[in-house]
């Protein structure tokens, strides 16, 4: 009895607290996303609570993850022979081309050091794996399995085989959001490959196409020119695939063409991705990829 | 009976609903289907507001938010934002609305999808992001067509592990 009226009480001088409650918590919620929009300043806050989700997001990719292991482990004899040779004829194929790339490597360096010009030629490269794609459709980001703990940072770079896939936007300690090319907030500068000519890329919303908003009427580019990272916005290192151009629509009405190109990157069915890390701080990056390279040996 | 209000097992059965509709969330789902994914977490938090609002704090309710920003990438508040003030009517409203009908309360709760997306929306407009609107308001109309289905869910769920 006295319990119980104790617990009226209690409700009753509960309830009239409840709208300053709702009321500090929305201010609250206010407060932090003027301090958190665009300058990312509660990141630590950010990636405790990312720790948190992180065994869902685990959980979550689960399923897939054993589809996957379960075709890996139940592959006939035959098929992984063909495979077998297929990856030695390709792997001889990129070997030779790679003699030539050293070759050219080691060229260039001798020039950029005749020129005195301090220039990346070449870049780290840690691989990781797509976890989950994003649940918000108008957002074309993804979940990859390489967080800090991995060496990834915010802005880093992300290939596969085929072309640039996008950038980081949010490192966790343990996995990584990730925002594509494709996305309608995304703007990449490329240049293209046949004449060098600069402009910026955006996101349509679409995997399979990519806007050039920015190119006059008259400038040099045909359908089939591949555009490349230009490596001006300082996110991207120069000279990777982005797409390449598939219509040209002039207005000539209008101060700039129409064009669209198709994302050289599988984007919408792409399972692993490339990070790439400058080469700048080395020691740094590659203590970090053997740690990785460790994690990933255990687990298997 | 009040001594309910603050079972600490229905407390424990509201997290585990609450992680399983995250996890949902994050559920990769196809394409065509992605923009129909209800909002399972904002559906399970009203429930619990509704019928534990005893345990259904308004911190618990924020924090819920913030791992969905977390989960979706978006600006740190966001749903936090939206969670809090969509929570504000069934917690307050909670006795009257509690006997309701059916169809009456899935009416209400497709007044509070409705709030909840507005803010959410509201929020990406002021912060500048593009938005299509099918995308929003999708979620709307599945969330309210899903409602009965969970509540039926985690009624049972609620009543078989309720104290004696």
């Amino acid at each position: 009895m006295a319990g119980s009226n104790s617990d009226t009480q209690r409700r009753t001088a509960a309830v009239p607290a409840l709208g300053f409650r709702i009321l500090f918590f929305a201010l609250l919620s206010l407060a932090m996303m003027a301090i958190d929009h665009g300058r990312d300043n509660l990141d630590g806050l950010r990636r405790t609570i990312g720790v948190i989700v992180y065994p869902i997001q685990a959980t979550v990719s689960l399923p897939s993850r054993f589809i996957d292991w379960s075709a890996r482990s139940t592959i006939s004899r035959a098929d992984l022979e063909r495979e077998n040779n297929q990856l030695k004829v390709e792997r001889l194929r990129t070997r030779a081309e790679l003699q030539r790339f050293n070759a050219l490597e080691a060229e260039n360096a001798r020039l950029r050091a005749m020129l005195k010009a301090s220039g990346k030629v070449t870049d780290n490269f840690s691989m990781a794996e797509i976890m989950a794609v994003d649940p918000n459709p108008y957002l074309h980001s993804i979940e990859i399995n390489k967080g800090i703990r991995h060496g990834v940072f915010e802005g880093q770079a992300m290939v596969d085989a085929n072309g640039v896939v996008g950038q980081i936007k949010v490192a966790l300690p343990f996995s990584s959001t990730a925002v594509l090319i494709s996305d309608p907030d995304h703007a990449l500068p490329v240049e293209v490959l046949r004449n060098g000519l600069r402009t910026i890329a955006f996101g349509t919303g679409e995997f399979n196409r990519l806007e050039l908003p920015y190119l006059p009427n008259n400038a040099d580019v045909i359908i089939g020119d591949l555009l490349v990272t230009s490596g001006l916005g300082g996110a991207f290192p120069a000279g990777y695939p982005v797409a390449t151009i598939s219509n040209i629509n002039l207005q000539p009405g209008q101060p700039f063409a129409a064009l669209e190109a198709t994302p050289a990157a599988k984007l919408d069915r792409v399972r692993e991705v490339v990070l790439i890390s400058p080469k700048d701080e080395s020691g740094k990056t590659e203590e970090h990829l053997a740690e990785a390279e460790d994690t990933d040996a255990s687990r298997e | 009976m009040p001594a309910a209000n603050r079972d600490p097992r229905q407390r424990w059965l509201m997290t585990l609903s609450i992680v399983i509709a995250l996890a949902l969330t994050a559920l990769p789902l196809p394409g065509v289907m992605a923009p129909l994914r209800p909002d399972w977490v904002i559906l399970v938090v009203i429930y619990w507001c509704l019928f534990g609002p005893g345990n259904a704090g308004v911190l618990l309710i924020f924090f819920t938010g913030l791992m969905l920003d977390v989960l979706n990438a978006t600006i740190l508040g966001q749903h936090a934002m939206a969670f809090v003030i969509t929570s504000y009517l069934p917690l307050l409203l909670h006795l009257r609305m509690r006997v309701f009908s059916w169809i009456q309360l899935t009416a209400a709760i497709f007044g509070l999808l409705l709030v909840y997306q507005f803010i959410l929306f509201w929020i990406n407009g002021v912060a500048g992001d593009s938005t299509p609107l099918i995308h929003y308001w999708a979620p709307v109309l599945t969330g309210t067509l899903i409602w009965p289905v969970v509540m039926l869910l985690l009624d049972g769920m609620r009543l078989r592990t309720a104290g004696p």
